[in-house]
């Protein structure tokens, strides 16, 4: 008979491998800023600019940054670069945090019993957020102007020779105080929201028994999802989408949250495998992967529902302030970046994972989590990338350098938290519920 | 002698049928069906049933669907009838996409349906066989197809009993 009061333990080869990781990060990304600094010359900034000037003249506008001979005379492009690959990381990851909540408030307001064995899975990923609220404001307040566009002043002066009458329209909503405010609210709320859930799961352990506890968490999720399906959705207008200020897409929110849902499932996933092929969670059986499985399975295929819903309309649509964004990135160098994300992010796990039999295998379920997780890192590179570097953008050292640095740091912060709490939530209600999933 | 014979061992319990069908198959005697009037959890492995390959029939059919749509939408717009429509090329890709999912899922779904149908002998002139009227109210019935079976009648009968059967019927049908 299986215990219910495993614990896991982080062990030092893991902590091992993750600092391993760190250090090569820190490397790559040094070697990379060297290589970049190395190559920045001052003649191909200006070819940059005369070209980037061109593609946003495509809009019908003269915009004033291209004009004025470009930003890249303030900041040096490897900072720029920096800045972006800082902001895809905290992007990504701040979507696998509030995933892990998401899901777990998820399943208490769905009532979903077959699930309850990998609940404390789930929880110990919310504890990134309150690292991911002090690294987005951190990182937004070191680059926001090589970030977002609107954030000059001059922009909004309509003395100014670089006035922009479509920002300046866009004040009411995207201007300092009510953006940081946003921001604030979101991720603190979200931060307030998984400390309330935490608590009472935990002070189920320790009381044990009853309905009382689970009744608190599921009334707090319901209230959770409510302010999720509003925050995910201006979060993804407020950090992604305004980065092309001129451009927006009423899919917007939901193509971003649903590339965050797909990422936690597959990191969920991997961390329930990862911890089986310890030996731990022994009561998580094959049927329960095969649920996950299909979870990934299905919201991939959503992904690229919502993917396409936006490529379609303004496609067929063909009005040049909306078709400049797809212009960014399918005449360009991302143009490769472009149809591999489509790949491995829609026709890859299609295909992969459409048997039955591959969602119950944990050999098949982990190279494709694997996967799917980067393909969707790729397209927060393809959704942020294009829109602050243009053309001086690439894919090198830099961005895996500071991919692996956040990733060595969030798993260990996830690990580390998971490694304080038993395993297996040993009094709630519907475990034995779990225990009986056959499917 | 034409027709099929049938021995049908009524049970009471869940718990009987499972352990009627797990000593029997251990002895060597293949069931033909087991019904009740509500689903039995893990009796599709007692009774050692194989994987239903439905699914790959979809997959095919969906297929067919997909090849049918983009052939079609080609031929049409590309070759037989160009049109320019909101100024793309004749024979372009993603408009062609929501026609190839619509056929794609239409023809997975039909297909699904009457492969099953055909699968399942479920035509409209089908005469079902009823073993007991009283599987849909509160007993449970152990099946076993005698010209399948290389035992006699009456050991088949017997085992049926010993595994607990409330009574054992003969059904015939021709």
């Amino acid at each position: 008979m299986t215990t219910f009061d495993e614990k896991y333990t982080f062990t030092a080869k893991t902590k091992r491998s993750l600092a391993i990781t760190l250090a090569v990060g820190i490397v790559l990304l040094v070697v990379g800023i060297f290589m970049n600094m190395g190559d920045g010359g001052h003649g191909e900034e200006h070819a940059a600019t005369a070209v980037s000037e061109q593609l946003v003249a495509s809009t019908g506008r003269v915009v004033s940054e291209a004009a004025a001979g470009g930003e890249s005379h303030e900041t040096a492009t490897w900072l720029k670069r920096l800045y972006t690959d800082l902001w895809i990381n905290n992007m990504f990851f701040v979507g696998l945090g509030v995933i892990g909540l998401f899901f777990f408030a998820l399943q208490y307001a769905a009532q979903a019993y077959w699930s309850t064995a990998m609940l404390r899975v789930a929880m110990a990923i919310g504890n990134w957020l309150p690292f991911a609220f002090l690294l987005i404001i951190g990182v937004f307040f070191v680059g926001k102007h090589d970030l977002f566009h609107w954030t000059h002043d001059y922009l909004y002066d309509p003395n100014s020779p670089d006035f922009d009458a479509i920002i300046n329209g866009k004040k009411a909503y995207l201007n300092m105080p009510f953006y940081l405010g946003r921001m604030i609210v979101f991720l603190g709320g979200w931060y307030m929201f998984f400390l309330y859930m935490k608590k009472h799961a935990l002070a189920e352990d320790i009381e044990g028994g009853g309905i009382e506890r689970w009744k608190k968490i599921r009334s707090s999720a319901a209230w959770f999802l409510v302010f999720f399906a509003v925050s995910s959705s201006m979060s993804a207008w407020d950090w992604v989408m305004s980065i092309d200020t001129h451009w927006f897409s009423t899919m917007f929110g939901w193509y971003v949250f649903s590339s965050w849902w797909v990422s936690g499932l597959a990191l969920i996933t991997l961390l329930v495998i990862f911890l089986k092929e310890q030996g731990y969670l022994s009561i998580v059986n094959e049927n329960h992967l095969h649920d996950i499985g299909k979870f990934i399975f299905g919201f991939s295929i959503f992904w690229t529902y919502l993917w396409f819903s936006q490529f379609l309309l303004i496609y067929y649509a063909n009005i040049p302030e909306e078709t400049v964004y797809f212009v960014e990135r399918l005449t360009t160098q991302y143009r490769p970046v472009f149809y591999i994300n489509i790949f491995i992010n829609f026709v890859f796990p299609f295909l992969a994972l459409m048997t039955r039999d591959s969602k119950r295998q944990m050999a098949i379920l982990k190279i494709v989590s694997v996967i799917v997780l980067a393909g969707h890192w790729l397209d927060f590179y393809l959704m942020i990338t294009p829109g602050v570097m243009k053309y001086d953008g690439g894919f090198g050292f830099m961005e895996i350098g500071t991919t692996l640095i956040y990733l060595a740091i969030f798993l260990w912060v996830v690990l580390n938290n998971l490694a304080k709490h038993p395993l297996i939530a040993k009094n709630h209600p519907t475990l034995q519920e779990s225990l009986h999933h056959h499917i | 002698m034409s027709g099929k014979r049938f021995s049908v061992g009524i049970f009471d319990h869940e718990d009987g049928v499972k352990e009627a069908v797990k000593s029997m198959r251990g002895e060597g005697v293949k069931i033909q069906e087991v019904y009740s009037p509500y689903a039995i959890h893990g009796i599709d492995e007692m009774l050692g049933y194989k994987m239903s390959r439905l699914p790959m029939a979809s997959f095919l059919f969906g297929l067919t669907g997909t090849i049918l749509a983009l052939t079609m939408l080609y031929s049409m717009m590309g070759f037989d009838w160009p049109m320019i429509i909101g100024g793309k090329n004749f024979a372009a890709l993603p408009p062609f996409i929501p026609v190839t999912f619509e056929l794609t899922v239409l023809l997975a779904a039909f297909g699904m349906v009457f492969t099953f149908f055909v699968a399942s002998d479920l035509k409209p002139w089908a005469r079902p066989r009823m073993y007991d009227t009283r599987i849909t109210q509160d007993k449970f019935a152990v099946v076993v197809d005698l010209d399948a079976n290389s035992k006699s009648k009456d050991e088949i009968d017997t085992m049926l009993r010993n595994a607990g059967a409330s009574e054992v019927n003969a059904k015939n049908f021709n």
